[in-house]
């Protein structure tokens, strides 16, 4: 006790986390960095529970007949697995915590555009996740996440209209977070921030917002109009009261397959921001990659129909949208080749979100190439609605969004924390997801082609074997999801101090303290030279 | 040993060509991410950091290289385009010597019915070698006939009708799935599609008991819904005369001309006044929405197609003189 008066007090340097102290300062703040721990909580928490309902999902799966739960309740259950993933979880993954916290300071400014509209975003989320939540509470929800009328508005007996709303409110939190960060982009970059330096991850979060800004509305729109057929019987989709249930799709997948590029594109961003520092390189094809996010967020748009290839659309309408879905895939192929290229003659080291960002490369490039197979008009016809859909797209979701997510935490990690993880563990648990993730899902390529339908409670017995290696992985996978939330909790107390660029990084929040100050900088900064400049100095600067 | 099949069963030519399309996609695929993994691989290891202090010289890019990987595949992707349009075209036309079977899907079974007037729950019998066109309706939501062994599904969706063709070319048992979710009992909503040789199909339909060919239990309705009073046999009525109206252009009260198909024969049963023939009033017919379920509107249709194509003249009606029906679904 007497030695602690003895020796010299050590001052911690101010920073957005001993700046104020209290609940208060945190509901209340306008700090972007705050806001994104917020964010960071909350969709930790909808992931947990989106888990969950998928161990529940793939226990169910182990047995050919429905015998662990019944069918309402399987139902609802990978209802609600999907629904809290793709709107709790995917849509504001990146964005709204790793963009939120790192994007202003990337581009050398104080905080986004918009501070206040950002802290609402937060609570908009959150009374959208809240009526979601209601809605799992109260019973749930059966109608899958795509809600397709006339089932949803006409035949569920089930809380469809408040878990509507709850993705109808969270909504408008990611188009606030879009349109603050195409602001704050276009605004409050530092001097001598062009665009042509604009990090990649500036870039794939500006096109993501773009996405996010033109399409959200739309699936607002139509989960309105379910609303009102299913609450007042007005005839929009159900032919019974003279509406169109094609038209529904044609709405709903007209923001929902952008929005699959909403999930991804931050995630490619993030993959340029890894591959670069660790191969402590300049990127190859900077311009490409940039242009890429663009190209994709713009074609993106116009692809929608190759979700209905079956629905009885024109078929001269299927070739049309055949041919887009072949178009989209080139900018992704392009930032592929570029992100190879960039290791070319680098200096290549394999820390825990290097590894990362090898998972993504290698589970994106089979995510990818595998929605080549159902753009493909008369194979689609054979694999749509089967198990190779699941797989194909979880291996962009899960294997290429989540995959990134958890390298871009490992990343940045110490510096929205100032403490490092324990990289042992690190390592250790991305071989796991990896390992376990290939597990689960490859195995439902060949279930799926096999003609196993998605969504089926009970299947037919000789998909056994396949459904349970797929089980067998999600524990695996499972176990990888948990190890990292351990180790990083246990690093905010034990973690060693991070200093403020433990990787060697470029990039103007690597300037700055760990954690950062409230405003991110001392001064703002000037840029004078390009990005991912490695070899500008001649060394590199570690600590 | 549990069964573990890695290939489906292939019971048509086009489940043949789509197994082939699979294949040639999958092999460019296996070859593209053996390509990129090697190249990550190899990069990887040669160009592992030996030294904390060594900074490599960047290299900027090359329009020539990223023209090359652009154009390359979209080129070779240009081919899976190709080749699956022509399987999805060739699916999508039925060839005119099509043997029809009507399809109804509610929640959760599937209702068949052949126009001899046998009927089946959750089971199709076709013989092979013929091609055979499914009508498919949906008394309720969205579902999707799936059927694996044959390459081909088609979504049922409710308000209107969809076909689907196929000519199965291996005798066998093979799946019938529901692939679009459609509640509850989504996944107990499967059957079997049995595929005979001609003969031991013969024997099939001609087994089991009557109650009349299609065409005739809708010639029943049309004389019970009091349709006949107007839809005179022989001549112009308070309603169009249907006699070789199939298949014909009718001119339209509003303007215009519709093909007589069986989409118009199911709208113009339930929402009359949509589109009028010239020369008759609207009002006059009520609607039959809600009083008919899609299987009676299918066998009025079945009435109306028997009653002569205008495309062939003076064709019998052959649904009338079909083999023996039969009730109920046998095996």
């Amino acid at each position: 006790m007497s030695t602690a008066l003895q020796e010299p007090e050590v001052k911690e340097t101010p920073n957005y986390l001993n700046a104020e102290y209290g609940w208060k300062s945190w509901l209340f703040t306008k700090d972007h960095k705050r806001i994104a721990v917020l964010y960071l909580i909350s969709i930790s928490i909808m992931f947990a529970l989106g888990g969950v309902f998928a161990m529940l999902i793939r226990l169910e799966m182990l047995t050919p007949a429905g015998d662990l739960f019944n069918s309402d309740t399987y139902n609802k259950i990978f209802t609600m697995h999907g629904v809290v993933m793709v709107f709790f979880f995917l849509i504001p993954s990146i964005p709204a915590t790793l963009g939120n916290f790192i994007l202003p300071m990337a581009i050398g400014a104080k905080d986004l555009a918009f501070p206040r509209i950002n802290l609402l975003s937060w609570y908009i989320y959150v009374v959208g996740a809240l009526f979601a939540l209601a809605a799992i509470v109260m019973g749930g929800v059966d109608t899958g996440w795509t809600f397709y009328t006339p089932f949803s508005t006409t035949y569920s007996n089930t809380f469809v209209i408040t878990a509507a709303v709850g993705v109808f409110i969270s909504g408008f939190s990611s188009i606030t977070t879009g349109l603050n960060f195409i602001v704050t982009v276009h605004k409050m970059r530092a001097p001598g921030m062009t665009w042509g330096r604009l990090p990649l991850f500036v870039w794939a979060n500006y096109a993501t917002s773009l996405i996010q800004v033109l399409g959200t509305p739309v699936v607002a729109i139509t989960l309105a109009l379910v609303g009102l057929e299913r609450g007042f019987h007005i005839g929009i989709f159900d032919p019974a009261i003279g509406g169109d249930p094609i038209l529904f799709q044609h709405m709903f997948w007209f923001y929902s397959h952008p929005a699959v590029y909403i999930m991804i594109l931050p995630g490619m961003g993030v993959i340029s921001e890894l591959v670069t520092c660790f191969s402590r390189k300049g990127v190859f094809g900077y311009s490409f990659i940039a242009g890429s996010s663009l190209g994709i967020a713009i074609i993106g748009f116009l692809v929608w129909g190759h979700h209905m290839f079956v629905t009885g659309m024109s078929m001269y309408a299927g070739l049309y949208f055949s041919l887009l879905t072949m178009l989209v895939a080139v900018p992704s192929a392009i930032k592929v080749f570029n992100w190879t290229a960039t290791m070319f003659r680098g200096s290549i080291s394999y820390e825990t979100p290097m590894l990362y960002a090898f998972g993504f490369i290698g589970l994106f490039t089979i995510g990818g190439l595998t929605g080549l197979f159902l753009g493909t008009l008369g194979l689609d016809v054979h694999l749509t609605d089967t198990y190779f859909v699941v797989a194909h797209f979880h291996y962009v979701m899960v294997g290429g969004m989540v995959v990134a997510y958890l390298g871009g935490l490992h990343f940045w990690w110490p510096k929205i924390t100032g403490k490092m993880y324990p990289e042992g563990w690190g390592k250790f648990s991305a071989l796991l997801v990896f390992a376990g993730f290939n597990l689960t899902f490859f195995p439902q390529f060949i279930t799926g082609y096999l003609g196993q339908p998605r969504r089926y409670h009970a299947y037919a017995p000789e998909f056994q074997v396949l459904n349970v290696m797929s089980t067998a992985g999600a524990s695996v996978l499972g176990l990888g999801f948990v190890i990292p939330l351990v180790y990083l909790l246990w690093s905010l107390k034990y973690g060693k101090p991070a200093g403020n660029n433990p990787w060697g990084a470029k990039g103007l929040e690597w300037e700055t303290t760990s954690p950062p100050p409230t405003f991110n900088f001392e001064e703002t900064p000037v840029v004078t030279e390009e990005v991912y400049a490695y070899a500008k100095h001649g060394e590199v600067e570690v600590g | 040993m549990p069964e573990l099949p890695l290939w489906p069963e292939a019971a048509s030519k086009v489940a043949t060509d789509v197994d082939h399309l699979y294949i040639y996609i999958s092999l460019v695929s296996v070859v593209m991410t053996v390509l990129i993994f090697a190249t990550i691989f190899i990069f990887a290891v040669k160009y592992r950091r030996r030294s904390e202090s060594e900074v490599p010289q960047p290299i900027h890019g090359s329009l020539r290289l990223e023209i090359t990987w652009s154009i390359i595949p979209f080129l070779v992707m240009l081919t899976f385009f190709w080749w699956g349009a022509k399987i999805y075209f060739y699916n999508a036309v039925p060839p005119p010597n099509s043997m029809d079977v009507y399809v109804v899907g509610k929640q959760w079974m599937w209702k068949l019915q052949y126009p001899g007037g046998q009927r089946e729950i959750n089971e199709l019998h076709v013989p092979i070698g013929q091609p055979v066109k499914l009508t498919l309706a949906s008394e309720d939501v969205i579902h999707s006939f799936f059927i694996p062994a044959l390459r081909i599904k088609h979504d049922v969706v409710p308000g209107h009708y969809d076909t689907m063709w196929f000519t199965a070319d291996k005798p066998g048992r093979y799946h019938l799935f529901c692939a679009e979710y459609c509640g509850t009992e989504h996944s107990g909503m499967v059957g079997w599609v049995t595929v005979m040789s001609p003969a031991d199909y013969q024997n099939w339909l001609a087994g089991g008991g009557s109650s009349g060919s299609m065409a005739q239990q809708g010639e029943r309705l049309f004389e019970q819904l009091g349709c006949s009073g107007c839809h005179l046999l022989d001549r112009q009525g308070r309603g169009p005369m249907l006699r070789g109206m199939y298949g014909s252009h009718v001119q339209l009260a509003g303007g215009g001309t519709a093909l007589v198909d069986d989409a118009y024969i199911r709208e113009s049963i339930l929402n009359p006044n949509a589109k009028i023939t010239a020369g008759y009033k609207p009002n006059v017919m009520p609607s039959f929405q809600g009083q008919l379920s899609e299987e009676q509107i299918l066998q009025l249709v079945v009435y109306v197609k028997s009653l002569g194509n205008a495309n062939a003249p003076g064709a019998p009606a052959a649904a009338s003189t079909a083999a023996a029906p039969a009730q109920g679904g046998k095996q």
